[in-house]
């Protein structure tokens, strides 16, 4: 498929549910998850406009940098879902105001 | 033949994306999560960008899915009905995200954006490696300083009081 909008768009839908996922989720890897998905398209949003602007290979760096950062945020933020859970036995964001008892 | 199986794997990652959303079950969302980043690997092979394609699946899936799937598991007792947690607030959610979505198609639709008509290329890896090894030397320096100080802070974040 050569169109460009394709790929947008589908980044859009992905983008989309990820909000829908951050504002709506009561737990906190569910919201994990929606930052997952808005990482997604906007890498997706990456590597089109590198291969539709003359396959500029920098677009390409920006994505595995993205997804370099997507792996070190998801492990510190895991570590302290665990540490929210060791505290209060529950991970709904509606109810962690603080991380220490 | 190469037109059906694109729009296979849009609407696969697509429908997996909406039950990551919707599910009620915390591991059958992270399951759909699988299909989604498998998808979004897909749209990167039709992007020409293999190395990408081949990182997503090794990080995404190989990861971060299952870190994901480690913080359910750690957190939750698997059979009880405690791991199923709805969304609140569905109405007002999906008219914010419903407008953001018609905003960003319109955007999308609208602009007229550059065209720029190329080859495919030969190999990516080579100058993904050498790009990474002269123009972006310090940005990659920086991000191995970020993981080193992402493990430590985990690590450090994770591990029982005493």
């Amino acid at each position: 498929m050569n169109i460009l909008q394709v790929y947008l768009t589908l980044a859009a839908v992905l983008f989309s549910l990820g909000i829908f996922a951050v504002i709506t989720r009561r737990n906190a890897i569910a919201v994990l998850m929606g930052i997952e998905l808005i990482l997604n398209a906007a890498n997706l949003n990456f590597i089109a406009f590198a291969r539709f602007g003359g396959m500029n290979f920098s677009g390409h760096i920006f994505a595995l940098f993205v997804i370099v950062l997507a792996a070190a945020e998801v492990a510190v933020a895991l570590a302290i879902i665990i540490n929210l859970y060791q505290n209060f036995k529950s991970i709904n964001v509606d109810e962690a105001q603080q991380l220490k008892q | 033949m190469t037109n059906i199986v694109f729009w296979f794997f849009v609407i696969m990652t697509i429908t997996a994306a909406l039950m990551v959303v919707l599910s009620k079950n915390l591991i059958y969302a992270a399951i759909a999560l699988l299909f989604t980043f498998l998808g979004v690997a897909a749209m990167y092979v039709f992007l020409w960008a293999d190395f990408i394609a081949g990182t997503q699946v090794m990080i995404y899936i190989g990861g971060i899915l299952i870190l994901l799937l480690f913080g359910i598991m750690l957190t939750h007792k698997i059979t009880s009905v405690r791991i199923s947690h709805t969304n609140v607030q569905r109405v007002e959610g999906a008219l914010i995200v419903a407008a953001i979505f018609v905003g960003l198609v319109w955007m999308i639709n609208f602009t007229p954006w550059l065209k720029v008509t190329t080859q495919e290329p030969l190999q990516t890896v080579h100058s993904i490696g050498t790009l990474l090894m002269t123009d972006f030397l310090l940005p990659f320096e920086v991000a191995s300083v970020l993981l080193l100080g992402a493990l430590i802070g985990a690590a450090v974040l994770a591990r029982k009081e005493t």
